[in-house]
């Protein structure tokens, strides 16, 4: 299996980062190699934030860093504005619809509309958003194995946390694509 | 063995030195290694050991000392500006002859510079910017796992010489997540111990000889036989720790040259330009000092270029010249000031390198 370049975009507070480590545990639960980068420095105080992860199931990860992604997660729109080159042509993109009203321009990617904070409205959750959005990922770009996200949703939302895990769940698979 | 864990690099990092038997951690927080005193004051007083924040890098690295000359099994972490900050300490220690663990996750520079990773340390942590004669072995990882490893390993390899031991990561890698399989820690070092294990240390014991630790030395020839003796300890040091990884050597066209992070950019454009029909190697120092020279003889009569990829103007081909002798043209591909570059433009430079040396 080839490598998987992902990427998540947004601004602080919308879980950017938290998507991107999840999908390294579930990487990592299924025995591949990965790494998780995330943009550091003035921008974590309030302006956008930024993760890459790369997946390799065989192989040790090369590079930790992206010049292409196979995937791109964008959760506001200076995040669309500035990311969706990103994408490699004939890659996904991921657009959180309820805070996104602009389209993406590319004609040769795949784009996929979520409407992410509506979704997580409905279940009764607001900040599952980011979950929504992982799960839409994943549904359209099996990177890692659904159980395998289970396991690490299992592992984050124990003790205090454990009854927000039904609705993760749920929020996972609340977006299919049409 | 215990199984895989996801850690932080600067976290990473951090349990390793304590899994290799560290239990004094003097620092003073700088971006972006900031993590790592924060871990050290969590984990160390729980685990027997001490975390204490100095005024400034100058009483951390002078803490360091005091720790190391009686005994005890120092760490030090910073990044480049602090690192500079500690020079004279780094001096000091080594004409002591007093083992320190040092970390530096380095940013760019010079001055404060940004806190973005950079790799322009290159010629502050190999030639040393404290005065006299003296080296220090300095380690440069290029993954989690391999800090991790080093990491444990160096504060035996700092009492073993009486040293101190660097290890230099950038800030990407002290960011960066990565899934590592931690060593199973070591035994504790207690005081009853100091005296049998260091009998050169300022452990209080009743022995009724004086243990003395210091650098200076007022007499001539004593000073001379100590640098003498200092410089046979670093002749092994140069036998014993120099440590290289070398990769698709043979009939490769161009041959990249890179340590930490970027050795890994330059890994994926090994792949890129073998997808086009361009053979590339990779020498990997893992050691900076004593940096690997001997496998510069490895390269083929087919390499047309050695390539150095750095996120500094070049600090690195000093050491480069030296291993290739001139037999091959040495280019460098580098950004600086915490920008970072993509390996398609390392496979794009590359190939415009490949063209003018035709």
């Amino acid at each position: 299996m080839a490598t998987s370049k992902l990427f998540f975009a947004g601004s602080g507070g919308q879980g950017v980062l938290t998507m991107g480590q999840m999908l390294t545990y579930a990487a990592m639960y299924a025995d591949m190699n990965a790494t998780w980068l995330p943009s550091y420095g003035p921008e974590m105080r309030g302006g956008t934030a930024n993760c890459t992860v790369v997946i390799s199931p065989d192989k040790p990860v090369s590079c930790p860093l992206i010049y292409e992604a196979d995937d791109v997660v964008v959760m506001n729109l200076p995040s669309l504005i500035k990311f969706e080159s990103l994408v490699k042509a004939g890659g996904n993109l991921f657009v959180n619809s309820s805070l996104i009203e602009q389209k993406a321009t590319r004609e040769d990617i795949n784009v996929y509309y979520v409407p992410a904070n509506d979704i997580a409205m409905k279940l009764g959750n607001a900040r599952t958003a980011n979950t929504v959005m992982l799960g839409a990922l994943v549904s359209v770009a099996p990177v890692v194995p659904v159980e395998m996200v289970y396991k690490i949703m299992e592992k984050t939302f124990s003790g205090r946390k454990a009854h927000l895990l039904d609705i993760n769940k749920t929020a996972f698979h609340a977006w299919k694509a049409v | 063995m215990s199984e895989k864990v996801l850690m932080k690099g600067n976290e990473a990092f951090a349990e390793a030195v304590i899994r290799g038997g560290v239990r004094f951690y003097f620092g003073y927080p700088i971006t972006p290694q900031s993590e790592i005193p924060e871990f050290m004051s969590r984990e160390l007083p729980k685990r027997g050991g001490k975390f204490l924040q100095a005024e400034s890098e100058l009483g951390a690295i002078n803490m360091a000392y005091g720790c190391g000359a009686a005994g005890g099994n120092g760490f030090i972490s910073s990044s480049s500006p602090g690192i500079a900050l500690m020079q004279e300490g780094m001096s000091f220690l080594c004409g002591a002859e007093v083992p320190v663990t040092l970390l530096n996750v380095s940013r760019g520079g010079p001055g404060i510079g940004s806190i973005q990773p950079g790799q322009a340390d290159y010629n502050q942590v190999t030639r040393g910017g404290g005065n006299g004669d003296y080296k220090i072995p300095v380690f440069a990882p290029a993954s989690i796992q391999e800090a991790v490893d080093i990491l444990y390993e160096a504060p035996e390899i700092a009492n073993r010489y009486r040293n101190p031991v660097m290890v230099l990561a950038d800030g990407l890698m002290g960011q960066m997540m990565e899934p590592v399989l931690l060593p199973e820690p070591k035994p504790d070092l207690t005081s009853a111990d100091i005296p049998k294990v260091k009998p050169w240390a300022i452990s209080g014991s009743e022995k009724g000889e004086r243990s003395v630790v210091k650098s200076l030395r007022l007499q001539p020839e004593v000073l001379e036989a100590h640098v003498e003796h200092l410089f046979e300890k670093y002749a092994e040091m140069e036998k014993e720790l120099e440590r290289v990884e070398c990769e698709s050597l043979e009939d490769a066209e161009v041959v990249f040259v890179a340590f930490g992070t970027m050795a890994r950019l330059a890994r994926e454009a090994m792949e890129l330009l073998e997808a086009q029909g361009i053979r590339a190697g990779l020498i990997r120092p893992i050691s900076l000092w004593p940096f690997p020279y001997a496998a510069f003889d490895r390269i083929s009569d087919k390499t047309r270029a050695v390539v150095s990829v750095e996120l500094s103007m070049g600090q690195m081909l000093q050491d480069i010249n030296l291993g290739v002798k001139g037999r091959v043209p040495v280019r460098l591909v580098h950004r600086v000031g915490g920008m970072l570059p993509t390996s398609i433009e390392v496979v794009e430079k590359t190939k415009k390198i490949l063209e003018e040396v035709r």
